[in-house]
């Protein structure tokens, strides 16, 4: 279960990036935050700011054009 | 953070489309841990204007934009009036106006964040804005025309900027 959830439903790029970045800023190490979104293109990019970030990314549900993205706060 | 994780931007276009490239990269970038300088120097300082109603978008001499409709039914969203447009007509009073509203429609219903967000979003992230002095002078801006927390500096201290980075990108 989560400790937050984003909810960038309609955002498009960079701006689920962006609130995922402040969102996570404000949490400490080891909390769950899901980011709920529609923009197709932040499956690669949430990828690539976990990557980049060393944030966690634990899981990736894709439900009809919605995507919930599972990070882990490090 | 090391210097090394450093990015710099110089930002030349001052229209209402190419003001959304640098504020994107440099936000983004902050997101991805990097630290980010814009340098604005001629007509991107436009893009630091307390007032951005002066930043517009056109078609004239600028052949690849396509110009769909934002609303209406989906045939008519579908056709691409760029071409079938004679360049001429685009000379007509108010036409940049309404292009610049057809595209804010555009960028509103694709859930775009509008420029003075990003613009405040770089600023929360402590992106650095650097404006052109000599620029500014050049084409008689005042200081009290920007918005508040940037430099003024000159090309020295661009390039100061940049000897610690490693990512550097002309826009």
């Amino acid at each position: 279960m989560a400790d937050e959830t984003l909810d960038a439903s309609g955002l498009n790029c960079p701006l689920p990036i962006l609130k995922t970045k402040k969102a996570l800023s404000k949490m400490d190490a080891g909390k769950i935050l899901d980011v709920i979104s529609t923009d197709a293109g932040s499956v690669k990019d949430i990828e690539a700011f976990c990557n980049q970030t060393g944030n966690k990314l634990i899981s990736t549900v894709e439900d009809g054009g919605k995507y919930v993205f599972t990070i882990e706060r490090v | 953070m090391s210097d090394n994780n450093k990015m710099t931007i110089i930002a030349t276009k001052g229209t209402f489309d190419w003001a959304f490239p640098p504020f994107i990269i440099a936000s983004t970038g902050v997101a991805m841990d990097k630290e980010v300088t814009i340098f604005f120097t001629f007509y991107g300082l436009n893009l630091l204007l307390k007032d951005t109603s002066k930043l517009k978008v056109t078609p004239l001499g600028n052949p690849g934009m396509p110009m769909k409709m934002p609303f209406g039914p989906k045939w008519l969203q579908n056709i691409d009036f760029g071409p079938k447009i004679p360049t001429i007509l685009w000379n007509i009073p108010g036409a940049e106006s309404l292009v610049t509203w057809l595209m804010k429609k555009t960028m509103a219903k694709h859930g775009v964040a509008k420029l003075e967000d990003l613009r405040s979003m770089c600023q929360e992230f402590d992106v650095k804005f650097i404006a052109c002095e000599m620029t500014v002078e050049l084409f008689g801006y005042n200081k009290e025309d920007f918005i508040d927390g940037i430099e003024f500096a000159g090309a020295a201290t661009y390039f100061e900027e940049a000897s610690s980075g490693n990512h550097h990108l002309y826009m």
